[in-house]
């Protein structure tokens, strides 16, 4: 793609005026004034659409009857090139894999959504939510029922056939 | 009919008091208003929407900033000179609100006790008194910024001193040819022979007008001039140490001298209170109200009343109001001028500019007065010409070809003007 350069011409130094300069500014300015279209957004009223594959906040997939989906297998803490996840697995007496805890650190994380791409049973996904604030450092780690409570939208997978996600 | 009478006696008092709150209490608001306009116009120009979350459209920004400034703490630099330190603001704002009692605002007010004229203080040194107590506003500036220690508030404080100083003389030089044709310096009188010249003074002295409009942004340091605090250069100019509500007085000091030169704008070029239409002439004249003069010279009494007093002081508020929006119009327009370019239009430009101006309207008045010309249409039209003649020759031979250059365009030259010329060669000397 070749740059478009715009050339400014000077005008004569003859002919050239500053309060016409000024004049024309001002009409310039003018027009920007009264023009309705504004690029603000009222944040917290209107929101932003997030692209589909926006990646915040993390949730937890649970099954029907509530239980976490996670099988414990270990695969998105080893993944983890922050190394925010901590898993302690357990087994139940079916013999049945299950998270004792798991908690997530969203301060170290950096939403790179690997533990979501490497996760066999779909149960750790990153989503399209971003409002995460909280009064103390703390409420930063979350543990397995926070991310269970999570309730937006997950991320979308990228697709090699569709690469803009169009 | 004794109705017509000025009152005196207690009401007088009573008027006066009531004047004085009105009149402060009104600048105050249009004060804390025209910082709330500042930030919305700029937002529009900027495509952006501006401060709105603070009462319906941020109709109550200007409280939430007033409550802010005055819990934020107040710092004091360590080094300073306490006293002057904590006078500058103080220096800076006085005279900033004091300014306003000599302007009238409306039509005289009939009431039951006699005629009550809408000025604070109908001073005779009228316009004097303005140029003289905003020159002591200047003196908070420099104080504060010498007083702060602190290198950058001292250069603010010094470009104050030299700005105010130069377009001082500009400024008094555009009075003087509304003075020559006034032949009175009260601001009363003034409004009075616009509304019997029938022509706003902005017609026949219109290259005053334009001087007029520059100094006067140079003198309450608004861009393109605000070289006192050109954020980009100097921190904040002579106000960097300043914080809270020591720190708020200076823009209400700025923003009172903007109104008040708004308001001086609208009273010496745009006929003050008066509205197009004889129906609100009204002046006194040897102890009457009278609205104008017969042909025969005999006197016309004026019919005052209290919807002409309400109409001539919305009249008034607008043309205010619109200067005021021109003034935050040209500033989030214009760049701001070099130090040496503000130094030299003022010296080099608005001054002879100003002084032949003066010289051409006093010889134009004379020889008008020499011909028996009555002062009134006739009059008015011929300086009118005159001075569309004057400044035609002022745009054409001080404006164009003189652009004010960066200092690249120039070649390194260390002048504002690019003459029409070439430009003569320095690099090779």
């Amino acid at each position: 793609m070749s740059i478009s350069v715009k050339l400014m011409r000077r005008p004569e130094p003859e002919k050239n005026s500053y309060l016409r300069a000024a004049l024309s500014g001002m009409a310039l300015t003018f027009r920007h004034l009264v023009n309705p279209a504004k690029v603000t957004q009222q944040y917290p009223e209107e929101q932003t659409d997030l692209h589909p594959r926006w990646r915040g906040t993390h949730r937890m997939e649970v099954h029907a009857d509530g239980r976490p989906k996670c099988v414990a297998c270990g695969l998105c803490p080893t993944v983890c090139p922050a190394n925010c996840i901590r898993l302690v697995g357990g087994e139940d007496d079916q013999g049945n894999r299950y998270p004792v805890v798991y908690e997530i650190d969203e301060f170290r994380c950096i939403f790179c959504g690997m533990c979501q791409e490497v996760c066999p049973v779909e149960a750790i996904h990153v989503g399209r939510h971003f409002e995460n604030a909280e009064y103390t450092r703390d409420r930063f780690v979350y543990d397995l029922d926070r991310l269970m409570e999570q309730d937006h939208p997950t991320t979308l997978l990228w697709d090699p056939s569709d690469p803009r996600s169009e | 009919m004794d109705a017509l009478q000025p009152v005196s006696g207690t009401a007088l008092y009573i008027a006066i008091v009531v004047k004085v709150l009105a009149v402060f209490g009104g600048v105050l608001l249009v004060v804390a208003y025209t910082t709330l306009a500042e930030r919305r116009v700029s937002a529009w120009i900027q495509d952006r929407t501006g401060p709105n979350r603070v009462g319906p459209f941020g109709l109550l920004q200007p409280i939430a900033d007033g409550l802010k400034n005055i819990l934020k703490e107040e710092t004091l630099p360590a080094k300073s000179a306490k006293l002057f330190f904590l006078l500058g603001p103080m220096l800076a704002v006085f005279p900033a609100f004091i300014t306003f009692a000599v302007i009238p605002f409306a039509a005289p007010m009939p009431t039951r006790w006699g005629v009550v004229d809408m000025i604070v203080a109908d001073v005779p040194v009228g316009i004097l008194y303005i140029l003289a107590i905003t020159s002591l506003g200047v003196y908070g500036l420099v104080l504060g910024g010498w007083s702060s220690n602190n290198k950058y508030a001292l250069l603010g404080g010094m470009r104050a001193s030299a700005q105010m100083v130069s377009y001082e003389v500009a400024l008094g030089l555009s009075v003087v040819a509304v003075l020559v044709l006034a032949g009175n310096v009260t601001l009363t009188e003034v409004v009075a022979q616009q509304q019997q010249l029938h022509f706003w003074f902005a017609f026949p002295l219109s290259l005053a007008f334009i001087v007029f409009m520059a100094s006067a942004f140079a003198e309450t340091n608004r861009l393109p001039f605000d070289m006192p605090e050109a954020e980009s250069e100097l921190v904040a100019g002579y106000h960097t140490e300043y914080s809270g509500m020591k720190y708020a007085m200076f823009p209400m000091a700025e923003y009172a001298n903007m109104t008040t030169s708004a308001a001086l704008m609208a009273t010496l070029f745009f006929g003050g209170w008066d509205l197009p239409g004889s129906w609100d002439n009204a002046f006194w004249y040897h102890g009457q109200l009278i609205s104008g003069f017969a042909a025969d010279g005999s006197v016309m009494l004026a019919h005052p009343a209290l919807w002409k007093t309400l109409l001539t002081f919305a009249g008034f508020a607008l043309k205010t109001v619109f200067f005021l929006v021109v003034y935050i119009w040209v500033r989030w327009t214009l760049p701001r001028f070099r130090y040496d370019q503000v130094m030299a239009l003022g010296w080099k430009v608005l001054l002879p500019t100003a002084l032949g101006y003066v010289m051409l309207i006093a010889a134009a008045t004379l020889v008008l007065d020499q011909l028996g010309v009555r002062w009134g249409f006739t009059y008015g039209f011929a300086l009118t010409v005159l001075s569309g003649l004057a400044t035609a020759a002022f745009l054409v031979f001080v404006d164009r070809g003189h652009t004010i250059f960066g200092a690249a365009a120039t070649g390194g030259q260390r002048d504002i003007v690019r003459r029409g010329a070439p430009t003569p060669s320095h690099v090779g000397d």
